[in-house]
This record gives structure tokens, sequence and C-alpha cells, in this order.
């Protein structure tokens, strides 16, 4: 029998806090991280609102105090904040014998760099520290070296869904025995590259984004990283660690339908949260609370409505979507909705879909729209991502032994 | 008109990169969306980005793009009408 | 855990493995080594094709070719890895923006860029709406996408995965790894790949899928019985440490090894790595060569595993490919080994089915 996998640890930092507690905070008093441009030097200025980090590049490597010598990216600065807050909080030994591996995510990499310099990439002989900062790769392994892991990482790369993906692959990890325990999240700095490609789909909306609303214009970016600690149940409850969750389902499909569009009926996602809830075994009457994708696009919020449908029947719990808080985090969404969504759990609180007004005409969903008390004992959270890669993720609450 | 016509279909074969196409191919009044030439979403976007960089042409909302790339001759009436 | 077995390949690559023709010894000057183009327009219809870049073609002649050759028509999963992704639709984006200012920018060369479009476009293609991912992690790219493989498989999720390791050269990257040392300053005579004597490696690219079966047949080519990763080994000792471990974990000795491939590139300055290697563990063993056949990139491990798979069909090794060692086959055990400047290295074994 394979062992639970549950979660002792959780970093992150996004627009809304720079860490557990103040996410928190932003969270139940309604505060959006979302506003116009201050750090990121772009012509569109004043075009856009973002929910970005709130520090220059100089002020990100104060906070992360990393290693004087090593080029670091504004995507591997967040990374290393998030993740090495998680491994405080979960209390990881590195030299108790137990093997530990790091997963993590990223869509863009060290893109927030390597825009900056690519004319000098170019046409200056000169090496630039940035060129070899540009993989997806590079911010895992400055993660690693910070945290000194060393067992097993890897990067993974599935657009809007990555970091969910981090942590269904971290889960599996253990439950097969290579590791015991499993850092595991993802993290994406704002570019200029992310900027105008969003703006080249016409995606944007220019103010604060409306998930589920009839009147909805698109998504707003945002920026940030967030890391869980994944352990196996009997090794963890045995050191006598802090579980915050378990993490009980997952699951990762493929809508095949188009490059950047979902396909009407949602098919994707319904197939991901479908296998997610069948993997924990559970019925659809058993979520209480789903965190969904909700971007904001007319797109998104109408197929992920349906396939809430589809699934759900008329039994459709209570939902919100954070991105009104936090903006699209694109490959650290999945793991800051993670965190977001243990936090809810832990509280027995649903936090606000904000900016809604008027339910769309069909699916007519209506999402939670202030912070509300409720006992939960099992979340769902969603991830939809370009090149149809939708997956879900289920956690539970953990009795107390 | 004729010749705004012959210059759009050149203009879409490139940025769509519709290689085994000559203008000839196509027919002015055809639907390029669905079942004419079957073009999608993305392609709109693409033809959008050609009417204001050649056309100096802007349309705000992506939903017009229906109406307004139904077919070359469609198009080419818009541009008539809202070029500067 | 059961076996696991390859009953698929297929490699779009500059030279295939074990070919008539001489490979990798034309004489011909090279500054990397591009992929011999196959007749896309069989394997995809032109209006999906007009806007792929060359990985994404690449990677959909594999793919299809590699389950046409196992007779699977539907994989349980389609798992991808890629070191770079999709440099040239990036590059283009990235370069429009700058010039233009980010103005008046262009959709699809942005769509196309994302790591995760080969992974997703083969699902459309084939309109698969099962397990998708793609790993991207420099030299540990393929490595991850086949430890992810083994896993479904040995979980009971999937029967049958398409599994697949892909990487393009482009004009420009190719300049900018320059200026870091990645890659050669002058072109090489092909045949001189490995004794040039400027630092740097010879780099290339390929597309190499699989699929991988927990179903054994007539047909498999071999079977995947390990993979493993390490990162920034303190030393030679610790790099032997974890090689003979590997072995260990698997039941095997280094005299068990058979063939052990090596990724040697033609660094000066780090191909003396496998020869520490090959003095510290494998004096013994038959070493065979393969970059010369597919450049240096980070899925070249993809298609030193289809070298490998392939081998064990083979009667005699090529020339160029034998470093050492006895040049014939059969055998039962073979060790790819593989490093980027001694920072990411991996270890796949494969047997005879």
């Amino acid at each position: 029998m394979p062992p639970k996998v549950i979660v002792t640890g959780a970093g992150i930092i996004t627009s809304i806090g720079n860490n557990v507690d103040e996410t928190f905070q932003a969270l139940i008093s309604g505060q959006s991280g979302i506003q116009s441009i201050q750090v990121l030097d772009t012509v569109h200025n004043n075009d856009f609102v973002l929910g970005e980090v709130p520090y220059t590049h100089e002020e990100l490597l104060q906070m992360a105090k990393p290693h004087p010598h090593k080029p670091l990216t504004r995507t591997a600065l967040l990374g290393i904040i998030a993740a090495r807050q998680a491994c405080q909080d979960a209390g990881i030994d590195l030299n108790d014998g137990l093997k530990t591996g790091l997963v993590s995510a990223t869509t863009v990499g060290g893109m927030d760099r390597s825009e900056l310099f690519y004319k000098d990439f170019l046409h200056k002989a000169e090496a630039n520290p940035f060129i070899d900062t540009h993989h997806a790769g590079n911010s895992t392994e400055m993660i690693a070296e910070m945290l000194e892991i060393k067992d097993l990482m890897t990067t993974i790369s599935t657009a809007c869904s990555s970091s969910l993906n981090s942590l269904m692959f971290g889960a599996r990890l253990i439950k097969s025995g290579m590791v015991d325990r499993v850092v595991a999240g993802g993290t994406d700095g704002l570019s200029k590259f992310t900027l105008n490609g969003f703006n080249t789909l016409m995606i944007l909306d220019k103010n604060l984004c409306r998930p589920f609303d009839a009147e909805r214009k698109g998504l707003n970016l945002g920026e940030g990283a967030a890391y869980l600690v994944l352990e196996n149940e009997k090794s963890a409850r045995q050191s006598g660690k802090t579980i915050y969750a378990e993490l009980a389902g997952y699951a990762n499909a493929n809508d095949a339908f188009h490059q950047t569009a979902s396909s009407e009926h949602g098919e994707g996602p319904f197939l991901a949260m479908q296998k997610a809830l069948h993997k924990a075994d559970f019925k659809p009457a058993d979520i209480d609370y789903i965190n969904v994708h909700g971007t904001g696009t007319e797109n998104n919020d109408l197929t992920e409505g349906r396939a809430m449908i589809r699934l759900f029947g008329d039994r459709l719990p209570a939902f919100s979507s954070t991105k009104a808080f936090t903006g699209h985090t694109l490959g650290a969404a999945g793991a800051v909705e993670s965190v977001i969504s243990i936090l809810a759990l832990q509280n027995n609180v649903v936090f606000p879909n904000l900016n809604f007004r008027t339910p769309m005409p069909e699916p007519g969903l209506t999402p939670v729209t202030e912070t509300v008390e409720k006992e939960l004992h099992h979340v769902l959270t969603n991830s939809f991502g370009f090149g149809g890669n939708d997956s879900s993720l289920v956690f539970s609450k953990v009795k107390k032994t | 008109m004729e010749e705004l016509i012959e210059q759009l279909k050149k203009q879409i074969i490139e940025q769509l990169n519709l290689e085994d196409l000559e203008p000839g191919d196509i027919d002015p009044e055809d639907p390029l969306f669905g079942n004419g030439l079957g073009l999608d979403s993305i392609d709109a976007l693409e033809l959008i980005v050609l009417l204001e960089k050649e056309y100096g042409v802007k349309i705000e909302n992506p939903r017009d793009g229906q109406q307004i790339f139904f077919s070359v001759k469609s198009m080419a009436e818009y541009i008539t009408q809202h070029q500067k | 855990m059961n076996r696991v077995y390859i009953n698929g390949i297929s490699t779009v690559a500059p030279h295939q493995p074990f070919a008539v023709e001489a490979a990798g010894n034309s004489g011909e000057r090279l500054s990397y080594l591009q992929v011999r183009k196959p007749e896309y327009r069989k394997y995809i219809e032109p209006k999906a094709m007009r806007r792929m870049s060359k990985i994404v073609r690449m990677s959909i002649v594999a793919a299809k070719e590699a389950l046409q050759d196992s007779s699977v028509e539907q994989p349980d999963a389609i798992v991808t890895g890629t070191g770079m992704g999709c440099q040239a639709d990036t590059e283009k984006f990235l370069n429009s923006m700058i010039n233009n200012k980010e103005t008046l920018l262009n959709p699809t060369a942005f769509i196309q860029s994302t790591h995760n479009t080969i992974g997703a476009q083969v699902a459309l293609i084939l309109g698969n709406t099962n397990y998708n991912m793609t790993y991207v992690h420099r030299t540990f790219s393929f490595e991850s996408a086949l430890l992810d493989s083994l896993m479904l498989i040995s979980e009971g999720e999937a029967v049958n995965v398409l599994v697949g390791g892909v990487d393009e050269i482009t004009e420009e990257s190719h300049l900018i790894k320059t200026r870091i040392g990645y890659y050669k300053k002058e072109p090489v005579r092909d045949g001189d790949f490995y004794h040039d004597k400027q630092p740097g490696a010879v780099a290339g690219e390929s597309a190499s899928f699989f699929v991988l079966s927990s179903q054994k047949n007539d047909h498999s080519y071999a079977s995947v019985d390990g993979i493993s990763t390490f990162y920034r080994p303190s030393g030679r000792e610790e790099t032997a440490e974890k090689v003979r471990y590997f072995l260990k974990e698997n039941h095997l000795t280094v005299e068990d090894v058979d063939f052990v491939l090596m990724g040697y590139n033609g660094d000066t300055e780090f191909d003396g790595i496998y020869d520490l290697l090959v003095g510290d563990l494998f004096a013994r063993n038959t070493i065979i060569r393969y970059k010369h056949l597919c450049g240096e990139h980070d899925a070249s491990s993809a298609f030193a595993t289809c070298v490998a798979a392939k081998l064990f069909r083979e009667k005699v090794i090529p020339g160029l490919m034998l470093k050492q060692g006895r040049g014939t086959v059969p055998g039962k055990n073979i060790l790819i080994y593989n490093q980027f400047r001694n920072i990411n290295h991996s270890l796949i074994l494969l047997g005879r089915p």
C-alpha cells in the first residue's frame, strides 16, 4: 500500500505577501496585490495592471541572501525565497539520512534577465553571465544549491499547470519510494516577453480582472513563487512534524483541442478534475471548496464552468478564483493556489472571488464573493494551461493523532 | 478596391504562412474562417496585427474580427472605411 | 518492479545510427550538425504545419514513426523532455519585441515558444487526452521524462507510454553559447569530431521518441532497467561511486556491463571526465561514442538510448563509434553515461529483452 503524502511545510511570495502569514492576512481582508506597474520597465507602463512582487531586483537579492558569485534571475530569487521558507517551516534537516528531492516549475525561466541583455548576447564578444541563466532548469539548480538538495532534481514546464504538475510528480516520487520527501512548487518572475506575449493574444484586462463575471475582459498577469514540503506520512509522524494537509488526489489530462483555447465543453478540465477525485477515492459530493483556475478570460471561465457542472451537476460546492488577489502567476500559479487552498482548509474559510458582479448567462454560476467561514475537509484546486495541459489536485484535512 | 484586394491576398498568404496557396486560389467573397480557408482564432489575431501594421487600422475588440475578417472583400471594405 | 520494454523507436537526427553509409566521416567542415530533413508533408497536413517550427515538425515525425513502429495507436501518456524548448520561436518573438520596441508583435511565435508546445502538438495531432507532461532541465530533461514514464507503468496508470527527447540548434543560440565556451569557435572537419583541439563541443540536434510498454513482444528492442541522475559531484571518486552504486542497485557489477555508451562530445575541457571514469571503472569494457552522429545538445541522451536499444540487433559496431574494446555484439546490458560540463550527470541502463 503506497504511503500517504502529506504537507509539512509551505513557503510563498507574491504581490499579496512575502510569506504565508502575510498571504493569509491579505486574503481574509480582501486586499488584492494587483495595481499599476511599479517594477517592470516596459513601454506599456500605463496600459496594464499587474500583480508584481513589489521589489526591485536588487531588493530581492537582499532578501534572498544568495551565494555571492552566482548570477541570479528574478525567477531564481523568488524561488529561493519561497523554497527556503518552506524548508524552514518544515524543519528539514538534510543530515537526517532521508532522501530529499526538488521538483520545481517555471514557464519563462530566466527571461527577465535575458531580455535585458539579449542585444549584448548577440553582439558583444565577451561572455555575459546571464547567458547560462536563461534555461528553465537554472532556477531549480540555484534553489537546490541554496538548500543543499542533491539527491534528485528536475523542472517541469507545462504553461499555467506547471506547478500543480510539480506537486503531483513530487507526490508520486514519494509513493514510489524513490525519495522520502520533496520540495515541490514553482516560480516565475515577470518579464516584458510575458507581458507582450499575452498582450498579442488580446486576453489581458487593462483593469482589475473579474473571474467568472459576465463582463470579464481578460486576465491580469502576476508573478511569484510557492513551494510545499511533501513527506511520507509515516516518517513525518515519527518525527513529530506539524501536518498541514494530505495531498490526497491528483491528475493530469490534455484537452487536445487547440493550442490556446479550451474545448467547448471543457473536456481536458473535466477529465483532470474527474481523475483527481478518482485518485483520492472521493465522490464529487466530498469536495467542500474549489479554488478554480478562474483567470478571468472569456474562454477559460466559460469552459471551466461547464466542466464543473458536468462533474458536480447541481451539487456544485463553494468555489472562488483567487487570481483577482495575486494575478495569474503562471508557472507558480498551481503552487500559489495550493498554499491558498491549504490556508482555506486549515482555517475553515473560503476566500472571496473579488470583482464579481453578475454571473455569466451560461452556465450561470456564482462564486463566493465575501470571506466566509465554512468547515472544510477536502479542497480541489485547478490549473489549466496553454497546450491543453490541465491538472487538478485534492488536499484533505488530516486528523491529528 | 481591386488592387487592395489583391494586395491583401498576398499579405494574408505571407502573414499566415499559407505556403500552398496563390492569390488566385482565394475568392475574395469566400469565408476565411470555418469552412473556406479554415483559419482559426490565432489567425484572427495575426490579421488584427496585419491591419494595424500595414494599414494603420486598429481593432480593439477581437470579437469584432468575426465580421471584419469574414472574407477578403469585407476586410478590404473595412480598411477603406477606416483608414486615415 | 516489472520490466519495461522499448517497443517502438524513431529518431530524426543528423545521422541515423547504424545506417549503411559512412556517418560522421564526410570530411565536410561543420559549425554544428543539423538533422536530415524528413519529408514533413508525409506526416503533417499543410494547414497544421504552417505554424510549426523545425523542432515541432521533427518531434511529430519521430512521435508518429515510433507509434507506427510499435503498432500502438493511442499511447496512455505522452511525456517529453527538452532542454531548451522551442528556441527558434523564442528568438523570433524576443527579437521582434526588442526591435519593434514592444509594439505590433505577432502572437504565433509567442504561442509556439512555450516549452510544452512539443508535447501539446503531438497530443493535438493524435487527439490524445491522456496524461501529458514536459520536463525542461538541461541534460536531465529526457532522463526525467523517462523516469516519469517508468513510474507511470509501474503505478499501473499506463500500459504504453510515448516518451521523447528533443532539442534544436539555431544559428543564434549557437552564436550566443559559443561566447560562453559551450561550442567550438571554429568549424570542425567532420571526422575530426573527437580529435579537434579547440575547447567546446560540436553542437547538434535531434528528436527521438520511444514507445515504452509493460508488454514484451517479438518486436521489443530492449528493456529499460534503470535511470539515475546526479548533480555536481565533488570529484572523480564521487562520480565513480555513484556509477558503482547505480549498477549495484540493478544487481550488476562493472564486469556485467557489456557496453558503455559515453557522451564524448569533442570538448577538450570536459571529455577527460569520461576518460577518468573509464580508467576508474571501465578499463576492460567496450566503450562506444555516439555524439558524432547527433552533436551536443541537451536531449542527446534520447538519441543515445536509440543507439543503445538498436545495438542489440546489430552484429558489428561501426569504426568511429568504437572507442575501445571488441567490436562485436551480442551482449546483455548496456549502460549510457552522459555528463554536461561536470554539472549534470546521468545514467540509463538497458537490457536485452
